[in-house]
């Protein structure tokens, strides 16, 4: 037969018992849609949380310091120790840095602990430099307020964790000011009983407070600082160039300090390397430690990250699939029974001329368009469902006085997979029917009443 | 009484001691015991016999729905015992016709939709369909009920349509299974005259399983009488049987 005829009898054959296959049909849907709708909350959640990673700048920073450094990251050196002195990361280092493939931005890390004052009362807290390029890196999407006027404004954006702790209303503290106070490190000129004569640094430095007036120009949810490293979250964000100049001490200072620092160039004790995705990092972060510097990426967690993820996807797909297994038995119950009631006519086809195969095909096309109309609905079910789950967390979040989030996502892949799988699944599901009619005695069917 | 394997020079179906048993349990049932009969063409044959004869078991394995323990069955130049499911199926398309006792139209489909079916089946171009239905129902003379479901016609419009849809795919032998046995006498000797009437028009092989001699004696030109399985007479109808 050919496949427009066999369309065209399928149909008519779901139209005549159309209450039946529209309810088999709504299982199906229920089916695909319980799927769609678990694989949506994982795939949102991967989304939302890859997206929050993303935002902190960890994926796409190389975080490099010079070997034999202390343990500061957490992280064993895994390198020998070597008798060669360490490179120094200067700002020869910092250019060729620059240079290699891939870089956004090569920029040290400024990142101190320090006292803010805010309507006379002191708050402690970690201090980090944003450099100018974190302003259309995403990190500070959806954040209240603007970022900073200019690269060296004397400006801050405030965590909103410790915006809190400022105030009660978060919101309004935008336009105000606070003072930070830090200490400020000052060379110590070698002085004159020394054998040094010349007046340059001798190494040591002097630490004086000083304060700094900035105002706040916007808040952040989630820290969006650039690197690692420190002491842990930066709750107070201020530009990389004003932060630079204020010569807050750091807590290296002390160990460059005791260091031999027979240089009188300006070195770091930490450089972040921007790439320009976090798919170059692996490679770039490779060159880097070929110029003989440490580094260190979080690509290793991506990674974990991206497994769990998977391992989260199946386990949300099983316990999908276990409403279009049920939604399976309805396809295969329908088409037994129109075995059934549609003997004496399978008879009078195949009396008529139609062969076995013409048969099996009919009832595989009909599997087929229940399984396709029912993906069709089942998608739209599911991302119904998805909405309303996103609906109902964020008003719960909400009162919590949190942001909204976006919890489920159907993107077009999901989409396309669901259809295909519901009319595969509905397909299986019309395998034994369609050969059990195909079977069918032309003889003892015409003589079926 | 002529020899019932060569009745005429030219021969449409020939079977060869032919026989179909089942097994029931312990039991075989032999529903066609051994039959030899050639059947030419452009003749009508009545089969008659009581029921469970195995007349209605011969026409079914003349039309490929059913396949013979044992002998052969030739027909239009096909021995059916040698062919596939698929070319069966493809024989019981285009080289036969089939009507029923009890019409077997398909109730939800329109005559039109009815008639259209074998050449949906023979895969006939789409745009040949609408004449060839058309060509079918004037045969029948129903071309004015065309949209008209089965339920809507009497028992003898029916049985014209289920004509109608046997003629479609201009088969050489029409096989008829009873095709009187649900109408009133009268309607059943007009649908027997039509039967007669295209069987003469088209030039085809009838082969008519029936249980009223009369009508058979009117209208076919031989009759075959079976018993228990067996071939018992094939006898040509002379002008004075028929009268």
């Amino acid at each position: 037969m050919k496949p427009r005829d066999l369309a065209d009898l399928a149909f008519r054959n779901l139209r005549e018992a159309i209450l039946r296959n529209v309810l088999t049909t709504i299982g199906v849907a229920v089916g695909v849609a319980s799927l769609v709708a678990m694989l949506s909350l994982g795939v949102g959640l991967q989304e939302l949380a890859s997206k929050r990673l993303s935002q902190s700048g960890l994926f796409d920073t190389i975080f490099v310091t010079p070997k034999n450094n202390f343990r500061g990251m957490g992280r064993p050196q895994r390198e020998a120790p070597s008798d060669k002195p360490p490179r120094a990361l200067d700002d020869d280092a910092r250019k060729e840095m620059e240079k290699l493939p891939n870089v956004i931005e090569v920029y040290p890390q400024v990142r101190f602990f320090t006292e803010v004052r805010f309507n006379d009362k002191p708050f402690a807290t970690v201090v980090a430099g944003m450099p100018e390029s974190s302003r259309n890196s995403g990190s500070f999407d959806g954040m209240q307020g603007n970022f900073f006027s200019s690269p060296t404004a004397n400006e801050a954006i405030l965590q909103i964790e410790f915006a809190k702790d400022l105030s009660e209303k978060p919101a309004s503290l935008i336009g105000q000011d606070l003072v930070l106070r830090y200490a400020e490190r000052q060379a110590l000129l070698a002085n004159n009983d020394s054998p040094n004569q010349s007046g340059e640094p001798s190494g040591g430095f002097s630490v004086v407070p000083k304060e700094l007036r900035l105002k706040i120009v916007g808040i952040v949810e989630t820290e969006p600082a650039a690197g690692y490293g420190g002491y842990g979250n930066a709750r107070l964000l201020m530009p990389l160039a004003t932060a630079s100049t204020l010569r807050a001490a750091q807590v290296n200072d002390l160990r460059d300090i005791v260091r031999d620092n027979s240089t009188s160039k300006t070195t770091y004790p930490s450089l972040s390397v921007r790439a320009k995705s976090p798919s170059q990092v692996e490679a770039l972060e490779a060159s880097i430690k070929a110029m003989g510097f440490a580094a260190f990426s979080l690509l290793d967690a991506s990674k974990s990250l991206r497994t769990f993820f998977s391992v989260f996807d199946l386990l949300l797909g099983i316990f999908g699939s276990l409403a279009l297994a049920v939604a399976t038995l309805g396809i295969v119950n329908t088409l037994v029974m129109a075995i059934l009631e549609r003997r004496r006519e399978i008879g009078v086809l195949k009396a008529l001329g139609a062969a076995d195969s013409d048969v099996q095909q009919l009832f595989f096309v009909e599997a087929g368009v229940m399984g396709l109309f029912g993906g069709f609905l089942g998608v739209f079910f599911g991302w119904l469902l998805g909405r309303a789950i996103t609906f109902g967390t964020n008003v719960y979040l909400k009162r919590q006085n949190l942001n909204p989030i976006e919890l489920s996502s159907v993107p077009w892949w999901l989409v396309i997979a669901a259809i295909v799988f519901a009319i595969l699944v509905s397909l299986a599901a019309g395998l034994y029917p369609a050969s059990r009619a195909a079977k069918l005695n032309p003889v003892d069917a015409l003589r079926y009443e | 009484m002529t020899n019932p394997s060569m009745p005429h020079a030219e021969t449409a179906i020939q079977l060869e001691h032919v026989s179909r048993q089942y097994t029931m349990g312990e039991a075989t049932i032999r529903a066609v015991n051994d039959v030899s009969l050639s059947i030419a063409r452009n003749e009508f044959l009545a089969l008659l016999g009581s029921s469970g004869s195995g007349k209605s078991t011969l026409l079914n394995l003349i039309a490929g729905l059913d396949r013979p323990t044992s002998g052969s069955i030739m027909a239009q130049g096909q021995n059916l015992a040698q062919l596939t499911s698929i070319e069966l199926a493809r024989y019981r398309c285009n080289t036969i016709g089939m009507i029923f006792q009890s019409f077997n139209l398909l109730p939800r489909m329109t005559l039109e939709e009815n008639i259209e079916l074998p050449l949906r089946l023979a895969e006939v171009e789409h745009a040949e369909r609408p004449g060839r239905v058309r060509e079918a129902l004037e045969r029948v003379r129903l071309t004015h009920r065309l949209g008209h479901r089965p339920t809507q016609l009497s028992g003898g419009e029916q049985q014209r349509v289920a004509i109608a849809r046997a003629l479609v795919n201009r088969p050489k032998i029409l096989l008829a299974d009873e095709p009187t046995g649900n109408l009133d006498s009268a309607t059943g000797e007009a649908i027997l005259a039509l039967l007669r009437e295209v069987q003469q028009q088209l030039g085809m092989t009838i082969v008519m399983v029936t249980h009223e001699r009369p009508l058979a004696e009117r209208y076919a030109d031989r009759l075959a009488i079976m018993g228990d399985g067996k071939l018992l007479s094939a006898a040509e109808m002379t002008k004075e049987a028929a009268q």
